[in-house]
């Protein structure tokens, strides 16, 4: 646009009313609700024919009052929003659809009780609970050191050489395994020394490993990446050693990124069904020891009342539905506590 | 050394003992890779002396400043011919640790660089926590506040030394990365364009500063700042390259004063008086 159409737009001087998307919005969205009904087409293809009129919509009335320059901002900000809401649909649905349902069955006697004796209603998931904490934070033991470590050589020792090259190639499609596979090589692995048909906690673990490394790997990487190159000099300026200047002065500037690395890789497993259900097994009594007998987990334990319920099937369902926001639930109290460890000791925000 | 006010209440820790050390550089080459950077540097700084470098930028004297304590070949590819004698020791030579050169030659860089996780008295005793060196929490205290004094900001950060560094103005953080430099009693320290990111005032604390610095230690300043130069050092070495991709040479050295007023050679003269380049 030239610059006498700035003029222009300028010298029109009026203003689209504050609620003018709103309206827009409304409107749109009213037509579409009385069409679907009316026609009987697909909601959602109504929805998006809404958006689109409501764009067109206020458009027109601002490039009438304001100009073509806010007409455009407008239609972008509503296509960002629009997208926006449509994405957080389907989030809100579920996080809905889980409190209502699993609400039912999210009692005392679901944290204290397993499911050892229990036919129809009743019991509980303590032992599907104890099974995913101590797995997860059994493979977390293991899966953190050797994803950090990792890092550290690839980016502190490694970097240029053919080793490291093929170590990030490797750890590229480690993250990209089914977890199914995870889960049969760790049984693989077990089976070759403990025979066939071996069913650990400890196993279920070595296969969530497989899967936490790459993403603790990666998101190390990237943290010691933006630690600034002045940093490690101060400290080698000072007659500070490597590994030191690395364990005293690099890992915690780094530190609250990694956390949140590790939050996300904790998450990403937290809720695995597959490898475990050829790991661990299943079992309705509780077992704290990782190393001897099968274990439960809340997604096998989700799993098998919904697939295998009893008659009538409804308590199943309930206490599948509470397993699934157990699990939430779980993954939400992780998150706080790695923000409030991360606000405590990580100083991210010093890298800019 | 001591600038106390109060009357001492201990005498100071005695630390390993440290004199300033005078260096002798010669024919030094300085490669990143196979390209040459620096040529045939021979050059002798003088002990409890300010030497400023100047130049023109990419004219290596910042290579040649990080090759006085080997933190150069920290650059993959990056390495050394030639000798650089530390009080008669090269530090080039085998069975040299290049870990044990850099505690004996001290850096502060362009751009304040603190440790954002460390408080400001961690930042100054971080040499000396880092390096193994087992130290009582009374004597870390003197040598905390001694540094910190020699860096003139005690003043300025002794209610607050469990704070932060990061929370420090650009000037107080330049002179708490001083502080933690002396903190470990090198016998010199570099300068790498240590007031360039500075404003005016902080620039003259940094100059003065210097001034201080030399009656206990061989200081080496890289600046890009003229009038700097002039004030703060007592011998200028002037580097310069004969145009981009030819390596960087020492074209002469003297007096502060003579390489100002009288320098010898052509190409001195105009960088001094502002008719380079």
């Amino acid at each position: 646009m030239t610059v006498a159409g700035y003029a222009a737009d300028l010298r029109r001087g009026g203003t689209v009313p504050a609620w003018a998307p709103w309206a827009a919005y409304g409107v749109a969205t009213a037509l579409a609700f009385v069409l679907s009904r009316a026609t009987g087409i697909n909601v959602a293809l109504l929805v998006v024919a809404a958006i689109v009129l409501a764009g067109a919509v206020i458009y027109v009335w601002s490039r009438a009052l304001e100009g073509s320059r806010r007409a455009t901002d407008r239609v972008a900000t509503l296509a960002v929003t629009s997208t926006f809401a449509i994405a957080m649909v389907p989030l809100a649905s579920l996080l809905v659809t889980v409190i209502r349902k699993g609400s039912e069955r999210f009692d005392l006697a679901f944290f204290t009780d397993s499911l050892r004796n229990v036919v129809g209603e009743g019991g509980g998931a303590v032992h599907a609970i104890v099974g995913t904490l101590v797995i997860t934070g059994l493979a977390t033991f293991i899966a953190v050191p050797i994803g950090i470590l990792t890092a550290v050589y690839l980016r502190e020792y490694g970097a240029g050489r053919r080793l490291a090259a093929a170590v990030t190639f490797f750890v590229d499609v480690m993250t990209g395994i089914p977890s199914i596979v995870a889960g049969l090589f760790a049984y693989a692995l077990f089976a070759i020394f403990l025979g066939p048909g071996v069913r650990l906690g400890v196993v279920g673990a070595v296969a969530l490993t497989v899967l936490m490394i790459p993403i603790v790997v990666r998101a190390t990487e990237e943290m010691l990446r933006i630690v600034p190159n002045s940093l490690r000099e101060a400290a080698y300026a000072l007659g500070v050693p490597k590994w030191k200047t690395i364990v005293r002065v690099v890992l915690p500037t780094a530190l609250g990124g990694i956390i949140t690395g590790v939050m996300l890789a904790i998450a990403r497993v937290v809720g695995e069904t597959a490898p475990l259900l050829v790991t661990t097994g299943v079992i309705t009594s509780t077992n704290w020891n990782p190393f001897e007998g099968r274990m439960m987990n809340l997604s096998v334990f989700a799993y098998f009342q919904y697939k295998t319920p009893g008659v009538p099937p409804e308590p199943y369902f309930a206490r599948a539905w509470a397993a699934a926001l157990t699990l939430i639930f779980i993954v939400l109290v992780l998150y706080f506590v790695a923000r409030l460890v991360s606000l405590r000791w990580g100083r991210t925000e010093i890298l800019k | 050394m001591e600038a106390r006010a109060e009357p001492a209440t201990e005498p100071p820790p005695v630390m390993e003992a440290s004199s300033p050390a005078a260096i002798e550089v010669k024919d030094l080459n300085l490669y990143y890779g196979t390209f040459l950077a620096v040529e045939g540097v021979d050059m002798k700084i003088e002990r409890n002396k300010a030497t400023a470098l100047i130049g023109a930028s990419g004219c290596g004297k910042s290579t040649f400043l990080r090759s006085l304590n080997r933190m150069h070949e920290l650059v993959p590819g990056a390495r050394a011919e030639g000798t650089v004698a530390l009080d008669d020791e090269d530090i080039y030579g085998p069975n040299i640790d290049p870990v044990m050169i850099r505690r004996r030659v001290g850096m502060v860089f362009q751009a304040p660089n603190p440790f954002p996780t460390m408080s400001i008295y961690d930042n100054v005793a971080a040499g000396l926590k880092l390096n193994t060196r087992r130290i009582k929490k009374n004597d870390l205290d003197t040598v905390v506040e001694r540094s910190l004094r020699g860096a003139n900001l005690w003043d300025e950060v002794k209610h607050r030394l469990g704070k932060s560094g990061s929370g420090l103005s650009g000037g107080q953080q330049q002179r708490l990365c001083i502080a933690r430099a002396i903190a470990v009693e090198p016998e010199v320290l570099l300068m790498d364009e240590p007031a360039s990111a500075l404003d005016p005032i902080s620039t003259l604390a940094i100059e003065d500063l210097v001034q201080e610095l030399k009656q206990d230690y061989t200081i080496v300043i890289v600046t890009h700042n003229m009038q700097q130069a002039s004030r703060a050092s007592d011998i200028t070495g002037f580097f310069n390259i004969e145009g981009a991709g030819e390596p960087g040479h020492l074209i002469e050295m003297g007096p502060t004063e003579k390489m100002f007023t009288n320098p010898e050679h052509k190409a001195t003269e105009d960088y001094v008086s502002g008719r380079f380049g």
